[in-house]
């Protein structure tokens, strides 16, 4: 639907995403919280991604891996704060390959003519614990975003 | 890239009128009146927003006689755009799967309540 937005204000440690999909509220809740639809679409396609527990309730927990071809696997769990609900929910996300960071992830939905807007407000420890997450997780679709965004960007950056 | 100079960047690429600079002397050199002549701004005003653009490392400044020109400055563009670009690549690419995640299921919820229904979509 629309594009991707992601806004990381310099000095704040937070990170802000916007996003809208062509289904109504109720559909796109159900995507994040039953884990049978969440495999299905979080995460690179490369990785293949098993959920050991996803209790979505007030102090509920989670833990997922996403694992690739090459052995390699990566580990998140977190806390859900409150009760989820269509309207949005609270959870706390730690990558297990540096524990004790951790963010905490607001997420509101809001449904408009059919149309659900995602947002997610990611508010890290410190503006040095958001960097080093937002720049080293997920390293692998690395190569291929930067040569996205060059692209994007290729009128800025001349060859020289 | 230390966080500060990232700080930097980010703040003088949050202002349309230094993206535009930037995409003009990406075209090559200019001088302080070259580059205010496509705005409606004071020279004096262009000025500041290239001191902003200096400070984050974007640009360099030289004299010619008594003309001072401005030349891009590429490095820290490019880290920039890689600073976020994992994070951007990450959630572009589940969200596309979700859309097709959506797209499948409101079509099985329509086959199964009105299987005549052509657009697939339902009147939702």
């Amino acid at each position: 639907m629309t594009e991707l937005t992601i806004t990381a204000e310099p000095g704040v440690p937070q990170v802000l995403t916007e996003r809208t999909f062509d289904a109504p509220k109720d559909l796109v809740f159900r995507a994040f919280t039953e884990p049978d639809l969440l495999v299905q679409w979080l995460g690179p396609r490369q990785y293949t991604m098993t959920i050991d527990r996803y209790e979505v309730r007030d102090g509920g927990t989670y833990r997922y891996v996403h694992a690739d071809d090459a052995g390699n696997a990566f580990g998140f769990h977190g806390v859900f704060h409150g009760e989820p609900s269509p309207d949005g929910w609270v959870q706390t996300f730690e990558f297990e390959g540096a524990p004790g960071n951790v963010s905490m992830d607001t997420l509101t939905l809001e449904e408009r003519d059919g149309t659900t807007t995602v947002r997610t407000n990611s508010l890290f420890q410190s503006v040095e614990a958001r960097d080093a997450m937002v720049n080293s997780g997920m390293a692998d679709g690395m190569n291929q975003g930067y040569d996205r965004l060059e692209e994007l960007l290729g009128t800025l950056v001349p060859n020289r | 890239m230390s966080v500060d100079q990232l700080d930097a960047v980010f703040g003088a690429l949050a202002d349309p009128t230094r993206r535009a600079i930037l995409t003009r002397l990406s075209d090559g050199e200019a001088t302080v009146a070259e580059l205010a002549a496509p705005f409606s701004v004071t020279q004096p005003a262009i000025s500041r927003h290239l001191k902003v653009l200096e400070r984050a490392g974007l640009i360099s400044r030289s004299r010619r006689r008594t003309a001072r020109l401005s030349h891009l400055e590429a490095e820290p563009l490019k880290e920039a755009t890689v600073w976020l670009a994992g994070y951007r690549q990450f959630w572009e690419e589940s969200y596309e799967r979700l859309d097709e995640l959506l797209a499948a299921l409101q079509t099985a919820e329509t086959d199964r309540s009105d299987p005549n229904d052509p657009t697939g979509r339902g009147t939702a």
